[in-house]
């Protein structure tokens, strides 16, 4: 950040170096001022005062710095800055464009360089919305730009206070260049500066009552989260964490998605780096990369930048929802953080809790879900952040200390389970153990939207499913024929649900997204099947002599036939008919 | 060089030197001792009272009277293609009895991150002859696929059945393999130097060589020093090179010591809390890069306490790699080598190197069922335990014959027999053959009729 090194709040000179933990003296500083630290004027971050003695973390490598080299403060917090040239980005956790770090050094991160946030070359096409002589607030809107497909608004900062236009221009200009003069002198460019720690404000927290459509069966159909809510996914690793999430930023209906690839693998975020850019919007039919930020500090890279990665990450979020916009901001995996602060604790020598991670864990975790939410912006728009975080737990073991913080505060959780996907049942997520704590107040929602119908084949469905997993308890013991014949029918409707709803394909071109319409047909239909067998069995048929009926074998069909209404009301047509036939007979 | 002769205290590989002049951190440190003799040491702390020293070689010796050198720089690893054929010490000086390496380049150990920007997607098969690895959990170009294993289980033979055969179809570009040994026994370094020499893979391999009874210390740089080697190799030089670790255990075992030396507060099962993000800066060099020929595979092997998977050692390293191949104590007992069981072993970036233009079509769909087909047959074994075979259905009993037959055909090989790509296919079709038709769920009518051994009978018939 160039022009943050200019300002010289004061100096002082390195005391001790123990890796990413470097000790100060001789410094005036505050709590989280960023300085530069070192002849190469690494950037770090002020984490404590002990008397003279400043603790810095550094962001970067600190190998061969030696006791007695300066150190800068440079008076700032850790800032991100916003404005057009966001989206399409992709950032290391203190957002230094890795595109230009590439032109910059080559293929290797060496430590010491840096880089704007926004370029500063670019610009941008600037339309006012305001007039001379209107008055503006903080967080007033008062022009946009067409950045991608997606339009910028450029807003007042929240810090300013605003007053009465004097001067606004419209034209191309670059992100440094005043657009706006307001009557006391204040000038306006389409940059702003916000401190990563510090949440944006709002003007009122609203109720999360709109579903995030996410176009995947288990989590729109029977764990919804809301615009604005917070959902965990845990899982062992291999349990195909990885792809929901992925998914997710695909597919789920928010404006802008903001993905951060958090101490995770460099190969995994290459290939969200590589793939983004190729994949379709499917509202837009525009590449997904358009409305994305993604952040990518992979688990090689300095483990103090990870710790600011997840800041960064919602702050850059909390800027698109003050525009107005549904954000959904992916962590993964937010149990990186968690082991990034506990390293950083463990340098400071601080009193550990719960296995070594440091007592504040818990606050740090809901300081940082609570940036979530659906709220009414400064200017009176409505925007949202949905959070969805990874956990990764150590042996898949959810009773350790930063997957049970998490679901303390988190509304939603998305259990995936590697025997599922051993399975290959796709998505892996295990419907007995996850839940969603926001249907009541979306019951609304999808009654309007959907069906009144819908609630209600939502809890049949459970039913069913929590009626099987009992059964198998005892199948597992004696075997499927030695059960009732009504509950062989409840098995086979379980079954169908399983491999019907909840299994689905995210490598294929239909049915990796499948709207709420769709599923709502889906559900009815196998509902409709196990209303007729049902009805059969209770006529004296066989089970076996149901079982055997062809017209149901079709039905996983519909998932890969992207007009599949003619085909499934044809299907539905012939069970009737085949039920018919066999009540005939 | 400034030298200091202020050890103020001696903790098992530490030393703590006072009133120096300002020392870098992670400076590389000689140590004098009375008699001469020179060892090796690196700066973890460093501030104006008090440098923190930690000794890679065994401190027996050295005493308040030895005496320190600051070197002024990080620690430099020399390289160049003539190391190619040489046999080194974990610390990097050469044991073969050979000259000295005369560098090409002296590069720093602890390597930069490669920019996930500048990183090419691997997608390249390799094909390694196993059927369990081919078939089920493919290994691609650029990739870390470390194997779980267990005491006494034969995942050396593996390793070495993979060094061997490992090649990229139809193609012909240099290859090296870099082995670095932390901690195994003369014994096991023997099996391997013998085969390396016996199959000619000794003159493309550079090979490091911490043994049991070498300092423990030197663990922590003998992987940095074999992956600074293979960076030049395969990015310099543009070598494709699999890079063989192990026993990626014992290197855990040496950063547990170290940090019990220096008090740190202890995570998971008394390993330092910051493991995972030193096992990332290995495991992390691994990859391809745009616009550069070479590129660097890695086979980390780990041995699991007590066959426990869920142990922080394989927990983190399965976190930061891109898969697994279990190795199965089970399947050991049952005389089936390789051991390797499928179910728990994951090769994430399969999808990307299997499919049309790579292996075959039908690889992803073939590799699906076996892996349901197998994992049903696997559960029922449950089953059958508790109430018999004959209360089985036709179907359960077939699909139990299914799992016997998959582990007795397709699992087992010969540790010299090299199986392609088309001959695993063609094996797993078979196997599946013996279920019925309408169970094969998971592959489309059309590669059935392809594949499967009935149809091409039918068109051989025909033609």
């Amino acid at each position: 950040m160039k022009d943050v090194a200019v300002k010289d709040a004061g100096r002082g000179v390195l005391q001790r170096i123990a890796g990413p933990v470097v000790t100060a003296v001789g410094l005036d500083a505050h709590m989280y001022d960023v300085v530069k630290v070192g002849e190469e004027e690494l950037m770090g971050e002020v984490i404590r005062i002990e008397g003279d003695r400043i603790i810095i973390q550094v962001y970067e490598d600190t190998s061969g710095i030696r006791p007695g080299e300066p150190v800068v403060n440079t008076g700032l917090s850790l800032t991100v800055e916003l404005g057009p040239g966001l989206l399409k980005s992709i950032y290391d956790g203190i957002q230094r464009p890795l595109a230009a770090l590439v032109d910059k050094v080559g293929d290797f991160i060496e430590r010491g360089v840096s880089a704007p946030g926004l370029d500063r070359t670019v610009t941008w096409e600037f339309r006012p919305t305001v007039r001379a002589g209107d008055t503006v607030g903080p967080g007033s809107v008062i022009g946009e730009v067409q950045e991608t497909s997606i339009v910028h608004r450029v807003m007042v900062p929240p810090h300013v206070k605003g007053g009465v236009v004097k001067s606004i221009e419209r034209g191309s200009f670059t992100v440094e260049e005043v657009v706006c003069t307001l009557e006391d002198g204040t000038e306006l460019t389409m940059m702003q500066r916000w401190p990563v720690r510090v949440p944006r404000p709002v003007a009122e927290k609203m109720n999360p009552d709109i579903p995030l459509i996410t176009g995947q069966r288990i989590l729109d159909g029977l764990f919804p989260i809301a615009k604005g809510g917070t959902a965990a996914i845990p899982g062992p690793f291999g349990s195909g964490k990885t792809v929901t999430q992925q998914q997710l930023a695909k597919w789920s209906d928010a404006e802008v998605v903001v993905y951060i690839g958090c101490g995770e693998r460099g190969n995994e975020m290459t290939e969200v780096l590589i793939e983004f850019p190729h994949l379709q919007d499917p509202k837009t039919g525009r590449p997904l990369m358009e409305r994305t930020v993604l952040i990518a500090n992979t688990s090689n890279m300095p483990v103090a930048a990870r710790e600011a990665s997840v800041y960064t990450g919602i702050t850059i979020a909390e800027y698109f929802r003050d525009m107005g916009y549904d954000v959904s901001l992916m962590a993964d995996s937010t149990s990186r953080w968690a082991e990034a602060m506990r390293e950083i604790s463990s340098r400071l020598e601080e009193m550990p809790g719960e296995e070594g991670y440091p007592a504040y864990l818990a606050a740090r975790l809901s300081e940082f879900y609570e940036r979530a939410g659906r709220v009414r912006c400064l200017n009176g728009m409505y925007g949202s952040i949905s959070v969805i975080g990874a956990v990764s737990p150590p042996g898949g073991d959810f009773s350790e200390p930063v997957t049970q913080n998490t679901l303390r505060i988190v509304k939603v959780f998305w259990a995936l389970d590697a025997k599922l996907s051993q399975r290959r049942h796709f998505p892996a997520i295990n419907w007995l153990n996850s839940y969603s704590l926001y249907l009541d107040t979306l019951t609304g929602w999808y009654d309007e939207h959907v069906s009144p119908e819908w609630n209600h084949l939502r809890s049949w469905a459970m039913e069913v499913l929590q009626e099987e997993a009992e059964l198998q308890e005892i199948v597992q013991l004696v075997g499927s024929d030695a059960l009732p014949e009504e509950q062989q029918i409840t098995i086979e409707v379980a079954r169908m649900i399983r491999e019907i709803f909840l299994q689905q394909n995210a490598y294929d071109d239909v049915d990796t997204f499948c709207d709420m319409t769709k599923q709502y047909d889906m559900m009815k239909a196998i509902k409709k099947y196990s209303d007729l067998a049902y009805a059969a069995q209770a006529a004296g048929i066989l089970p076996q002599q149901i079982m055997s009926l062809k017209s149901k074998n079709d039905l996983p069909q519909i998932k890969f036939i992207r007009d599949y209404k003619p085909v499934l009301a044809t299907m539905l047509s012939r069970m009737d008919e085949e039920f018919n036939a066999l009540r005939a007979a | 060089m400034k030298e200091y002769r202020t050890i103020n205290k001696i903790a098992g590989p530490l030393l703590f030197v006072e009133r120096t002049e300002p020392v870098g951190y992670n400076e590389m440190v000689n140590i004098v001792l009375h008699d001469g003799t020179v060892k090796r040491g690196q700066v973890l702390d460093t501030s104006d009272e008090l440098v923190v020293v930690q000794v890679f070689e065994t401190t027996a010796g050295i005493g308040r009277d030895s005496s320190i050198r600051f070197t002024g720089e990080t620690i430099k690893m020399p390289v160049g293609r003539e190391m190619l054929g040489r046999i080194l010490s974990g610390g990097g000086k050469p044991i073969d009895g050979g000259p000295e390496i005369v560098p090409e380049k002296r590069l720093d150990i602890t390597g930069a991150a490669i920019n996930p920007y500048a990183r090419a997607s691997p997608e390249e098969f390799i094909q390694t002859g196993i059927s369990t690895i081919d078939g089920m959990n493919t290994l691609v170009r650029g990739q870390k696929l470390p194997i779980f294993s267990g005491a006494g289980l034969p995942h050396n033979d593996i390793a070495l059945q993979i060094a061997r055969q490992a090649k990229v179809l139809g193609s012909k570009e240099e290859f090296a393999v870099v082995f670095a040994a932390m901690g195994i026994t003369k014994e096991e370094a023997n099996h391997f130097m013998a085969d390396f020499e016996r199959t000619g893979a000794l003159q493309r391999a550079v090979v490091f060589l911490n043994l049991a009874d070498d300092p423990a210390v030197e663990r922590i740089i003998t992987p940095r020093l074999a992956l600074t080697t293979a960076e030049y190799l395969a990015f310099t030089l543009g070598m494709h090179v699999l890079v063989i670790l192990t026993d990626m255990t014992n290197y855990c075992e040496a950063l547990r010591q170290i940090g019990a030396a220096r008090e740190e507060v202890p995570g998971r099962r008394g390993y330092p809390g910051y493991m995972y993000t030193d096992l990332a800066s290995i495991y992390e060099r691994a990859g391809i890069i745009h616009g550069v020929k070479g590129s660097i595979t890695q086979f980390p092997i780990l041995t699991m306490p007590g066959d426990d998977i869920t142990h922080p050692i394989p927990d983190l390293t399965g976190y930061i790699t891109e898969g697994q191949i279990v190795v199965s104590r089970d399947l050991h007992r049952k005389g089936i080598y390789p051991p390797i069981n499928v179910l728990p072993s994951l090769s994430r970036l399969m999808n990307l190197g299997i499919g049309e233009g790579h292996t075959r079509e039908d690889h992803k769909k073939v590799s699906d069922q076996l892996y349901a087909a197998y994992a049903e047959g696997n559960d029922l074994r449950g089953l059958v335990a508790i109430v018999g075979k004959d209360a089985l259905s036709e179907r359960d009993r077939m699909f139990l014959e299914f799992a016997d037959l998959f582990e007795d055909r397709l699992v087992r090989q010969g540790p010299y027999e090299e199986r392609s790509i088309v001959q695993t296919l063609d094996l797993g079709w078979e196997l599946l053959a013996m279920l019925p038709e309408e169970e094969l769920v998971r592959i489309d009518r059309e590669l059935i009729q392809r594949y499967h051994p009935k149809y091409r009978a039918e068109v051989q018939a025909a033609g």
